[in-house]
């Protein structure tokens, strides 16, 4: 197996090539260490699903040793997976998860999660928690988490230094300084940065291991944002990531 | 007497015939509370399978085989639903099928693994407008005959009376699965596309036997 891609690749099965095609190509903008093969449409390029199509992607996912989540757009999508996966080699199988995901959220969830070389079950549950992200459709579309007087710390920056809490979390803010705010490419790289730390981080108390969950806070520029985080590493941790917030992540 | 690959063959060409002239019945059905594609799709899938099985440089040596064939070739051109569904029907007869030569009990075995798969692939059961509702009384039916000794030709006779009225009796139900579904109560005073496909594909196994006797 090579280390150019993560162990966990996946394969992106939809009705429509098209659709198959540009789910990648978002997950792949925001998971570039992840083998991501897309099998949308008939052999002829029409919509529909083809078995060999998903047999050959899900080979090309697979021959390297890798394991493979694969996410599915639509009823027949999912059967045609299945059915490959009753068809190929057992050991083939062994090593590939179908997601009970949602198709677009559920791809990024798991690219991101699998960049960070997270492991088979880590990367499917990855995927199949974004559909929670969908929420009772009668909630506030509102984001939840006011953001603390930004006046707290006093520095030019807005930024404060890590504290350690009575509970021992570690805790600082940060400000947007990137005019999009929060939006998919930073959130997956706070995902993928803090991957490499021994730490649990929170960003405005969402789980900031979780591309969809900091992208669904909705912070915009000028956004104070409370981070905090607990384990071995969580000081570096949340050092490294308000440095992130207030460089504004390369857009500014 | 009992059933080999040749039945197998004629079976599987019937199906391809039967499919193709019923195309425009299947379609209209579909439209009614379907997406209207499964006369074109089954009609493409079976086209596909009769040029793989003319492509072949010997014939089949067991019903699997042709099963087999038929699952594959099904699976990768159909599709739509139908294509998993029938494909997976088709791959655990092939499981069911490896005899070179079926009898009675053979016959039935090879129904009952086609209908376990597709109940399991469709996650379906009977009375949700589907295809198991034509499936289920052929099994029954089937097994029916068997229990008191019919041939193997007579087992698919009664298969095929099971489908007839089972399909026929999914006009009434209401769909709970699939893309009829979706209009819910609407769904009621239409046969279901693909229990008539099921009742097609099972009276030319009849008809195939029935030669073959």
């Amino acid at each position: 197996m090579t280390d150019r891609w993560a162990p966990v690749a996946l394969v992106l099965v939809s009705h429509s090539r098209a659709l198959a095609e540009g789910a990648a190509e978002v997950a792949a903008q925001m998971a570039p260490g992840v083998l991501i093969v897309p099998a949308g449409g008939t052999d002829g390029g029409g919509l529909g699903t083809s078995f060999d199509l998903v047999e050959v992607a899900l080979r090309r996912a697979t021959d390297d040793g890798r394991s493979a989540v694969v996410v599915a757009d639509l009823g027949s999508a999912v059967l045609t997976a299945e059915s490959v996966l009753e068809l190929v080699e057992g050991h083939v199988a062994e090593r590939v998860r179908l997601a009970d995901a949602p198709f677009v959220e559920g791809a990024v969830a798991a690219a991101v999660t699998a960049h960070g070389r997270a492991d088979l079950g880590a990367v499917l549950a990855s995927a199949q928690a974004a559909a929670a992200t969908f929420g009772p459709v009668d909630v506030e579309r509102t984001a939840p988490a006011a953001a603390p007087p930004a006046a707290a710390g006093g520095t030019s920056g807005g930024a404060t230094a890590p504290v350690v809490d009575d509970d021992g979390s570690v805790r600082a803010t940060a400000v947007l300084r990137n005019p999009l705010g929060l939006h998919a490419r930073p959130a997956a790289l706070i995902v993928r940065m803090l991957a490499h730390y021994d730490a649990k981080v929170q960003v405005n108390g969402v789980n900031a291991a979780s591309v969809l969950d900091l992208m669904k806070l909705g912070a915009v520029k000028d956004d104070v944002l409370t981070v905090s985080a607990q384990g071995p590493q969580a000081v570096e941790a949340v050092t490294r990531l308000v440095e992130d917030v207030e460089a504004g992540f390369g857009e500014v | 007497m009992t059933l080999d690959a040749a039945w197998a063959v004629d079976w599987v060409r019937r199906s391809a015939a039967t499919v193709a002239e019923h195309r425009d019945e299947l379609v209209e059905l579909d439209r009614q509370i379907g997406d209207g594609d499964h006369g074109e799709n089954m009609n493409r899938g079976f086209r596909a399978v009769v040029a793989k099985l003319d492509a072949l440089d010997a014939p089949p040596a067991s019903v699997g085989d042709v099963m087999r064939l038929v699952a594959t070739t099904l699976m990768s051109t159909v599709g739509g639903a139908a294509g998993p569904l029938y494909g997976t029907a088709y791959l655990r007869a092939s499981k069911s099928g490896a005899a070179t030569a079926l009898g009675s009990d053979g016959v039935v075995a090879l129904l009952e693994a086609a209908l376990d798969g597709i109940v399991t692939r469709g996650r379906a059961h009977e009375g949700e407008k589907t295809m198991v509702d034509a499936w289920t009384p052929a099994v029954a039916a089937a097994v029916d005959a068997a229990d008191h000794g019919a041939p193997p030709s007579a087992v698919l006779a009664a298969a095929a009376r099971g489908a007839h009225e089972g399909a026929a009796a999914t006009v009434a139900l209401v769909a709970t699965k699939g893309r009829a579904s979706y209009l819910g109560e609407r769904s009621a005073g239409h046969l279901d596309p693909g229990a008539r496909s099921s009742e097609l594909i099972l009276r030319a196994a009849a008809e195939a036997a029935a030669a073959a006797d």
